[in-house]
């Protein structure tokens, strides 16, 4: 049921906006249209949620349709389930990625194959956000990357926003999507985008151009990537925070690359990969996110198949390494400008 | 909607969402909240049947009244030199918490939590049971680890992640883990430790061992699916376990009514599933001292699993992240009917003519003496993010008991790494 619009179709006035601001403004804006969203998760009714990603939201809409839950993940989206199958449209909040485990029979076994064993019958269009990634000391509970776990479900879509602006549009789409979607949002970039020296001054999303956000109603069509930079050097394949890495890297060294920003995982947008390494002849797969079973895997095995005669050099890839995040050890962990740059320097050389 | 139609005599659904008492701006004012007088609830017998007492779910046991005298038939009778020891150990865990939120403040580490109001808990649990006790806490339990007496500069070495920290690191400050002081490793994911107590405990009776096992999660916590798959297979093995449920009023930003405090109190969970269950006065340390060893006995002689509801309430912000100014009223703390469990006990010993403000300001001093000298010595150690404390191999150790080629190759990787980078 869509209520008399409170914001104008079309993208309207921008407005500056850090990520936190974006993805707020994309629930508001979606609340105001559509009386069927509600959203819930652990400290965001008054508090507005402890990254106040949800900040002002009870009050303008009500305690009906945004409340604080109890602490149960499995709880949470096992009600978000039964909600969407009532016909409303929850956005669920999961605290930290990192809390999402108690939660995954209900997605994996429930809300991904609903639509499928009932043959449409019944339906979970719930926008599952999170905020995920390293890079703020987190230890292993606060900084990981569990993307390849959904990634590995059929049935579940997985979008990971890089800046303002593309995560209003794509939490605006996923929202309006009718099945279920996990939302990750890179964490350490919520205030600015991050080059990935972490011993430089941070810089924030007010003189970045995906700091500019419009304030109504836009979306993102899940599925699409974005080019962030032409090249013809090199495919750089990579998402969230390591956008903004890669775009740095690429920068320092004066490589030709092309970057390309996934924005959605699944489904992938396999024809702009495709054509980027067919021009470029050579793929980096960036991620933060452990690498074995990574969604760099995927990655490597579709452009291989696909692209096997155009390739000229071997598929790196530059990853997380295959151990818990560790606290101390975070810069040595994170898969930095050296990383990415010796990989660069390997992928270059024949 | 189709309801509406066909029931057109009927008021309509409405959905209910807790809401606090008090917010920020409202004056709190507790006097509608019950509490029992001290004494008052009754003792059964360490092999009555928990369904022979399920008033004392719903009751508050309290040992300490009003003006500090110990009252009823819980009263545990200790002596003034443990009574003593009891207070110092509390009194050196706020200074501890003290101290090393301070430590967070100047940049020394990432994070801090603090148990201020809260020490009670901990502290009187750690006297009531054995020192080989196998505990499993939550992270608001520093109490233990400091009425084991164990060292301040070890657990201050893990909060700095310095090359003095056991664990290498690894660990977000305050996720002790110490086997030699029977305290199990700490998870940040909420209340995992509640099935893993029970399973020790179950190992211990399969072995026909004689220690026991106490595990502790918040009042929110209880929310989570292993808190009841916990409580389902301590009842149904009978396991020797207590579970604590440090009922603080508040997770994070949102009040006890989300974990389903507006319905009934947590120690009645245990009614459901045929567990003997307590309620008690969290911020009387004769009483949690009491309820632990009347628990522990039970569990020590084959009776099963004790449920213990500690009422108090979080005296400070959930940890350094948070700022509860946003979410609670402001004097909700400070007019705590139940007051602060250091000062209670303070006012019993002087009261038994067994202890007087001048040695207790000289404890103070002494105790903020020693937190300040662990510090530095810890210090010494480094601390967070200033240089590579840790050898660089440790972050690939431990993942398995022997490396297998993928993580030697990334540790190549990571070496290499380092060369480049000119490190
Ligand atoms: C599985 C899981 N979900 C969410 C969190 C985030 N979290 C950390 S502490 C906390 C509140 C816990 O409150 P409570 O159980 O009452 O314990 P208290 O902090 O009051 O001691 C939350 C939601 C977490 N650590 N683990
Ligand atoms: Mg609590």
């Amino acid at each position: 049921m869509i209520e008399a619009q409170t914001v104008t179709d079309g993208r309207g006035d921008t407005k500056r906006m850090n990520m936190i601001q974006a993805i707020n403004s994309a629930m508001d804006v979606m609340m105001a249209r559509d009386t069927n969203v509600i959203v819930m998760g652990e400290d965001v009714g008054y508090f507005g949620g402890v990254f106040r990603a949800t900040a002002g939201l009870q009050a303008k809409y009500g305690k009906t349709r945004v409340f604080d839950t109890p602490i149960t993940e499995c709880g949470i989206i096992g009600v978000a389930v039964g909600m969407g199958a009532y016909g409303l449209r929850p956005v669920p909040e999961i605290q930290f990625a990192d809390y999402i485990y108690p939660a995954l029979d209900q997605l994996v076994s429930e809300a991904a194959r609903l639509r499928y064993r009932s043959a449409g019958e019944f339906t979970a269009p719930i926008t599952v956000r999170s905020p995920f990634g390293g890079g703020i000391f987190g230890g292993q509970t606060h900084s990981q990357s569990p993307e390849g776990i959904f990634t590995h479900v059929s049935g579940l879509k997985t979008v990971i926003p890089s800046t303002p602006y593309d995560a209003k549009g794509l939490l605006i789409a996923a929202i309006e999507d009718n099945d279920p979607t996990i939302f990750f949002e890179p964490k350490r970039i919520y205030n600015g985008p991050f080059d990935g020296h972490y011993d430089r001054p941070t810089s924030n999303w007010s003189n970045h151009p995906g700091g500019e956000v419009p304030e109504g109603y836009y979306r993102i069509p899940l599925g699409k990537a974005n080019v962030v930079r032409e090249g013809e050097a090199v495919t750089i394949l990579c998402y969230g925070t390591m956008v903004h890495v890669v775009a740095s890297i690429v920068a320092e060294m004066r490589v030709d690359a092309e970057i390309v920003d996934l924005r959605t995982l699944v489904p992938l947008d396999i024809e702009t990969i495709e054509a980027s390494v067919k021009k470029t002849g050579r793929c980096l797969i960036v991620h933060e996110a452990t690498r074995t079973s990574g969604f760099g895997a995927e990655l490597s095995a579709l452009v291989q198949e696909r692209c096997f005669y155009h390739l000229e050099a071997p598929i790196e890839r530059v990853t997380g390494f295959d151990t818990p995040y560790p606290h101390s050890l975070e810069w040595a962990y994170f898969p930095g400008p050296v990383r990415i740059g010796e990989a660069l320097k390997k992928i270059m050389k024949d | 909607m189709a309801g509406d139609l066909k029931r057109a005599n009927l008021p309509p659904l409405s959905l209910h969402v807790p809401e606090p008492k008090f917010r920020p701006g409202d004056k709190a004012d507790y006097s509608d909240l019950v509490i029992p007088a001290a004494g008052e609830a009754q003792r059964p017998d360490v092999s009555a049947k928990p369904d022979s007492f399920h008033g004392l779910a719903y009751s508050l046991v309290r040992v300490l009244d009003d003006e500090g005298r110990a009252v009823g038939p819980w009263d545990p009778k200790l002596s003034p030199e443990r009574l003593r020891a009891m207070l110092r150990a509390m009194a050196l865990t706020r200074a501890f918490d003290e101290r090393m939120f301070r430590a967070q403040r100047q940049g020394k580490t990432s994070f801090y939590m603090k148990c201020t109001g809260e020490e009670a808990i901990a502290v009187a649990a750690a006297f009531a049971l054995d020192r080989d006790d196998m505990c499993f806490p939550s992270y608001r339990q520093q109490g233990l680890l400091i009425a084991r007496d164990w060292d301040l500069v070890d657990m201050m070495n893990q909060i700095y992640s310095n090359k003095g920290d056991r664990l290498q690191g690894r660990q977000l400050p305050i996720m002790y883990s110490t086997k030699e002081g029977s305290f199990f490793s700490i998870s940040g994911n909420l209340t995992t430790q509640y099935p893993q107590a029970v399973g020790w405990a179950m190992a211990s009776a399969a072995k026909g061992d004689t220690r026991i096992a106490a595990t502790w999660c918040g009042e929110g916590s209880t929310a989570e699916g292993d808190f009841h798959s916990a409580c389902t297979f301590a009842s149904v093995y009978r396991a020797p376990v207590i579970m604590n449920v440090v009922n603080n009023q508040w997770a994070i930003s949102s009040f006890s009514g989300f974990a389903g405090a507006e319905a009934t109190t947590f120690a009645a969970r245990a009614i459901g599933y045929g567990i003997a269950g307590l309620r008690v006065d969290g911020n009387d340390p004769l009483a949690v001292y009491a309820a632990t060893e009347w628990a522990a006995e039970r569990a020590r002689t084959n009776q099963g699993p004790t449920l213990i509801e500690h009422f108090t309430y979080r005296a400070e912000g959930h940890s350094t992240s948070d700022d509860p100014s946003q979410y609670r009223s402001a004097n909700e703390g400070s007019d705590w009917p139940l007051g602060d469990p250091i000062a209670r006990l303070k006012q019993h010993l002087i009261l038994l003519g067994e202890w007087d403000e001048e040695r207790h300001a000289a404890m103070d001093l002494e105790l903020a003496e020693r937190v300040k000298a662990s510090a530095k010595e810890a210090e010494k150690n480094g601390i967070l993010g200033h240089g590579m404390h840790q050898p660089f191999e440790t972050m690939f150790e431990g993942v398995f008991e022997e490396m297998p080629w993928h993580l030697r190759e990334q540790l190549e990787q990571a070496v290499n790494e380092k060369k480049v980078a000119g490190l």
